[in-house]
């Protein structure tokens, strides 16, 4: 069991507003995932789901219980930091015992519960060892290890990954997606990196100077983003937007065109433009052109169609997948 | 790293440095071994001869001399103990986030620039005083017969004049190492449900042990020196209660005027301050850091 309702949180560090009234809905045994970029207020709201910070006003429940003045140890929940936080002083079993130990658990049954975590995250040979005496990644386990052993309602994850070089973290993510469906318990989870919201989540949370964007599956953010904000934010390279008179044929204030739904070809219909940069990644290139009147449009084309800075390219958007924007921002229906 | 050049450059550049100060160490060092092999008083000049070892059986069969160890001891290590146990407790209460922290820690601080001969005056004469003094006034205002300090517990109040003023130190040290306590960490704690007890006595107290340490070595150091203190209060008495290895070597030079046996004596606390401070980090640095 692990459902977390908030209900319109608002957080104030003196006059700066963080969090001004997010309201959600986290159901049992789901992996949410907080996304935004920097200051947007996404740890903040995953403390004050942990207790570590105080709510302004509003009102958490987790179960359906009441535990917005409740303190943290008592809302069975566990939290995996930034910096791993694992005690120096500690060995690995230490570290994961400590928890239990604190619950006045009885040490055979600590002893059980932490070779369990451990053998789950192939930690068993390292279990006398120090914090110090570990690598990222192993830190990392412990860490995750700290958290699952506490059986607890749900995970809180701080950017966990974001210390980890590019291949461990590839490889963490699948192992923190694979146990957390394993363990079937619910995860929150806040990165700033859209592709690990990507891959991780069950549903994202889109957050933006303390606001929530957008609330749904992966998908739905890609194919149906509410807004101006979330378009740009999901996606890598990011949406072409495009204004002005471009926009107008089309009935909006802001039309979003994704650089995968471009087709580039040397002649026929479509926008014309002037090649002005060419990314050649091998499976993909991404193809930066310039075209009057438009401005600066990203291309992805699959493969390499051998194409060079300079020349003159048709670019033609797939129809059926331009996203339009009002004058606010907001998605128009299709 | 570096390339052989700097390292030569280096090398010459604090010659003149090192030179120096190996002089200052090595001259008074070599004439206190040469004095204590002397017979030499400076009542008798153009008397000197050599002595052998005399000067350090003189010293070490003195029955003033044991009775100078253990109260060197027993100051040390009862000031050690205060210090430490005193200021971890002020240094955790100056972490906390209250209101004019800056000025508290500056008033916590002062007692350490107070001069040693000054702050013993003060409290002689202003605190201490059977007749005069603040404690004699608070006793003497609920109706309690004051204390005579210098008279009764000599020991004693030398231990807390001197415990005043290394207090500052400790404390100051031992905040520092308090500010560089990861937040994340007591976060985790916290997550993990501990309390404060239990955050202290798993968290803090490890994350302690290094500069206490320091602390015990630092105050070691000094608190086996502690002269100014005895000299203004009670003189080493009464009789040799709050006579030091210091001051006993102190009694020797200026008040017989018996150089070789004070130097003799100044070599033996050099070692007995070696002994103690080897002993002592070992055995605080393998208890906490385990």
């Amino acid at each position: 069991m692990g459902s977390i309702t908030l209900e319109n949180v608002r957080k104030s560090f003196g006059s700066a507003d963080i969090i001004q009234g997010a309201s959600l809905e986290i159901e049992d045994g789901s992996f949410v995932v907080f996304v935004g970029p920097s200051g947007c207020g996404k740890t903040t709201l995953l403390r004050l789901i942990a207790g570590l910070e105080d709510v302004t006003s509003g009102q958490i429940r987790i179960d359906g219980a009441d535990v917005t003045d409740v303190p943290p140890a008592k809302r069975g929940l566990s939290m995996v930091f930034q910096s791993y936080a694992l005690y120096p002083h500690m060995s690995v079993r230490g570290n994961i015992a400590f928890g239990l130990k604190m619950a006045g658990m009885p040490k055979g049954e600590i002893d059980r519960k932490v070779e369990g975590a451990a053998s789950i995250l192939n930690l068993t040979p390292y279990l006398e060892r120090k914090p110090r005496d570990l690598s990222g990644g192993q830190r990392q386990r412990v860490a995750i290890g700290r958290a699952i052993v506490r059986e607890p309602k749900a995970f809180l994850f701080d950017e966990p990954l974001s210390n980890l070089d590019a291949a461990l973290r590839v490889q963490m993510r699948q192992e923190v997606t694979r146990l957390q469906k394993q363990l079937a318990t619910t995860a929150v989870y806040v990165t700033h990196d859209q592709v690990e919201a990507m891959t991780m989540a069950d549903r994202i949370v889109v957050l933006n100077a303390g606001r929530i964007e957008q609330y749904g599956s992966p998908l739905e953010l890609y194919e149906h983003p509410a807004n101006l904000f979330v378009a740009g934010f999901i996606g890598s390279p990011k949406m072409n937007l495009i204004g002005r008179e471009v926009a107008g044929q089309f009935g909006a204030a802001t039309i979003g065109v994704r650089p995968e739904h471009i087709t580039v070809a040397r002649d026929g219909e479509g926008w014309e433009g002037t090649v002005g940069v060419a990314e050649h990644l091998g499976s993909d290139t991404f193809i930066y052109v310039d075209v009057p009147q438009v401005g600066t449009l990203t291309a992805r084309t699959v493969g390499e169609l051998g194409i060079r800075v300079g020349e003159r390219v048709r670019l033609r958007p797939d129809q059926r997948r331009i996203h339009r924007f009002d004058t606010e921002g907001r998605a128009l229906a299709a | 790293m570096a390339t052989q050049q700097t390292r030569t450059l280096g090398r010459v550049l604090i010659a003149p440095a090192v030179a120096l100060l190996f002089v200052w160490m090595i001259v008074p060092l070599a004439m206190t071994i040469y004095f204590s092999l002397q017979y030499k008083n400076l009542l008798n000049p153009g008397e000197e001869s050599f002595a052998g070892l005399d000067n350090f059986t003189y010293f070490l069969t003195d029955p003033a001399f044991i009775t100078a160890l253990i109260n060197t001891l027993v100051l040390v290590g009862s000031v050690l103990l205060i210090t430490i146990v005193l200021g971890t407790f002020v240094a955790l209460l100056m972490n906390m986030p209250i209101y004019g922290r800056n000025i508290v820690r500056l008033m916590v601080i002062a007692p350490f620039f107070v001069m040693p001969t000054v702050s013993a005056l003060v409290w002689k004469n202003l605190l201490m005083h059977p007749v005069s003094g603040l404690f004699a006034w608070l006793m003497s205002s609920v109706g309690l017969e004051p204390i005579d300090w210098f008279t009764n517990y000599p020991m004693l109040a030398v231990i807390l004049i001197v415990a005043w003023q290394w207090l500052p130190f400790a404390s100051l040290i031992l905040l520092t190492a308090l500010q560089s306590l990861d937040e994340e960490q007591k976060e985790a704690a916290e997550m993990d449900g501990a309390g404060a007890v239990s955050k202290f006595i798993y968290l803090t107290l490890p994350h302690l042990a290094r500069p206490i340490t320091v602390v015990i070595l630092i105050e070691t150091i000094f608190l086996l020196t502690v002269f100014a203190e005895i000299f203004v209060t009670t003189g080493g008495g009464p009789g040799l209660q709050t006579t030091n290895l210091a001051f006993l070597i102190y009694q020797a030079a200026l008040l017989q005027f018996d150089v070789g046996s004070a130097s003799a004596g100044g070599l033996v606390a050099v070692v007995i301050a070696n002994i103690l401070a080897f002993f002592l980090v070992r055995i605080v640095g393998r208890n906490l850091e385990a």
